[in-house]
Order: C-alpha cells, then structure tokens, then sequence
C-alpha cells in the first residue's frame, strides 16, 4: 500500500511540475526512481528507450515504472497520477482561457518557460547520455543517431531499432561496448 | 455538426497508434484543422499554446483541450484516452518482456545500442526545439543556468523551478511593445 501511495504522491508531482512537456521531468524522474524505488540508472534508461519505440505520446514507459515497482496495479497508479493532476490543470486553464481571451501575460508565461524546459531538456540529454554511453561504441551509435536524424527525415524507430541491431552485432563480435 | 464521442475517440485512437517516431502535434493538425475541420488553422494556434503553456504532454493536452470544445468533459476524456491506449499497451507489452529478460546477456547487449539511439533522439529533438533559442543571449542564459542548477548543483526539480521562473517571468514581463527574444 505504501509503495504504491508513493507512486501516487511522486508521479502526481512529476506531472504539475511537467514544463513545456514530459520530457522536462525526465532527469527529476530519474533521480527519484533510483533514491525510492531502487531503479538503477541503466534499467531506467533501457526502460526509457523501449519507449521510444512505442507509438503516441513520448512518456507512456512510465507505466513500466509502476509495473516494475508494484504490478499492474502500480502502472494503472502512475498513468492515474501522471496524467490526471496536469490534464485537469490544462483543462480548467483553457476553460477559463475561452472566457477571458488571449492576455499578453500568457505569452509571456509561455517565454518564459520555454527556455526553462529546454535546460531541463539538455539535463534530460545528459542524465540519459551518462547512463546509456559506456564506452566508445555506445557513444559513436548515439552521435550517428543524432547527426542522421538532423540531416535526413528518417524515422528516429527505425534509426533506433537499427543501433540496436548494428551495437548487438558489433558487441558480439568485437567484445566492445 | 457535433461528432459523437465515438467518432472523437476513434480518430484519436487512430494517431495513437499510427504515430511512430514521434511528431504527434502535427497528426493532430491534421485531423483537427484539415480531416475533420473541427478547429480552424488559429483556433488550433490559440489551442496549441494553451497545451503548450501549461504543464503535462503537449499532445495529451492538445487532445484533451479539442476533445473539450467538441464534447465537454467526456469528449477530452475520449480524446486522451484513445490517443494513450494503444502507445500504453505496447509499452506495457515491452516492459513486462523486459522484466522478464533483464538478465538476459543478449537482451541487454541489444538494450545498449537502442538506448544509445534513443539517447541520440532526445538530443536531436533538444536540440531542434532549442535551435531558435540557443541564439539569443538572454534565452541562451536561461538554459544555461537552468542545466547548472539541475545537473551540476543537482538541485530539485521544485527547487530549481522556484528559482527559474520568476526570472524568467521577469525577463519576459509584458511590454508595451513587442519584447525581444
């Protein structure tokens, strides 16, 4: 009961405090699933990138987080409370929006954020990086990644499923990690 | 003519399952502005910087707000659910695979090379959302002492948020005329 009145308390929060997207939240998320839960930083980023292969909105790998940590019951707790106190928040918001109208301070809300949520951003770049790098091989496929998915219009699955496949065959033959 | 909930449902149900790879904004545009007509092209801006302005996925809230001015509660509820059910349940899928096979050598040399793909993902959709923003000193500033306090200081989320936002609401206050970036 404990654990999951945990979940409940600690993805609620991750979600009002989700600026400018999901993504904000990820080295928070991190930190507190290895302090609580005792998810190590490589099983979080492996969970992390599993769900970047599934289809619609980038954080649905929460739920995996709630299923590892307490069961089914744990992931429907953590898609309850991840989603609901921000959805609510956004829906009140944009209720009141409807009647009041466009106010030059949501703009500047909007500013003001958006540089904030592309820090946290680069510290979700780095917090990740810093657990899915661990040696040159790792490195190399994430910068070819990178560098392919800025130049071409490739979709990032297939570049993704592709470093697995290539980083598996290398890893085999070569011991290199 | 109002849809039903159904119809609503159906076709977000239908981008959360299509949408691989990312992108999911732009299948919503296209449902809500060009298929189906239910916003116009400045009706889905304005609904677009609410979702964006507020916290939680854009997506999700994009999706929650037009499911919201086609059918009220019920119609956001819709709305979001359809577009998480299918990503939700491929996740699950996968993770349970993984919880089973995490001791698996194999499993975790394959994790290797998709984590590091996803690592160069994440950096590539930072990078172009920051692009605009990564030119301009003030903005430039902002990330800049965002990332020390989080990944360097290693301060909370909350904390750092205290700290950020009201500079940040400072920097950009409403101006008379139109501030600069």
């Amino acid at each position: 009961m404990s654990a999951l009145l945990q979940l409940a308390t600690t993805f609620g929060m991750l979600s009002v405090l989700a600026v400018g997207g999901g993504t904000a939240v990820l080295p928070e998320m991190q930190t507190i699933l290895a302090q609580r839960f005792h998810i190590d930083h490589t099983a979080f980023v492996h969970i992390y990138s599993l769900g970047q292969l599934a289809p619609g909105p980038n954080m649905m790998m929460v739920l995996v987080f709630g299923f590892q940590i307490a069961g089914l019951l744990g992931a429907i707790v953590v898609l309850l409370s991840f989603f609901i106190p921000s959805s609510i928040l956004c829906l009140a918001v944009g209720r009141l929006w409807n009647k009041i109208g466009e106010r030059p301070w949501r703009r500047s809300v909007q500013s003001a954020l958006e540089p904030i949520a592309i820090g946290l951003m680069c510290s979700g770049v780095y917090a990740v990086a810093k657990a899915a790098f661990v040696g040159p091989l790792t490195i190399g496929l994430g910068v070819l990644v990178f560098g392919l998915l800025l130049r071409t219009r490739i979709n990032p699955v297939y570049l993704i499923l592709g470093a697995g496949a290539i980083g598996a065959l290398l890893m085999h033959l070569t011991g290199m990690h | 003519m109002t849809p039903t909930l159904w119809v609503i449902f159906r076709e977000f149900l239908l981008i959360g399952a299509v949408s691989f790879g990312g992108g999911i904004v732009a299948y919503e545009r296209i449902l809500l502005v060009d298929k189906r007509k239910w916003l116009s092209p400045d009706e889905f801006m304005a609904t677009l910087a609410i979702s964006q302005t507020m916290p939680g996925l854009n997506s999700v809230n994009l999706a929650l707000l037009a499911g919201d001015r086609l059918r009220g509660f019920w119609g956001a509820f819709v709305a979001a659910a359809g577009l998480m059910l299918p990503g939700g349940l491929f996740v699950l899928i996968a993770g349970v695979a993984y919880s089973e096979g995490a001791d698996h050598p194999m499993m975790n040399i394959l994790l290797a090379g998709v984590a590091a793909g996803a690592t160069g993902l994440l950096a590539s959709i930072t990078y172009k959302i920051g692009d605009q923003h990564f030119r301009h000193i003030r903005s430039l500033l902002m990330i800049v002492a965002t990332f020390v306090l989080m990944s360097v200081l290693k301060f909370s989320l909350v904390t750092v948020l205290l700290i950020m936002a009201p500079i940040g609401l400072y920097l950009y206050r409403p101006r008379a005329e139109e501030p600069r970036k």
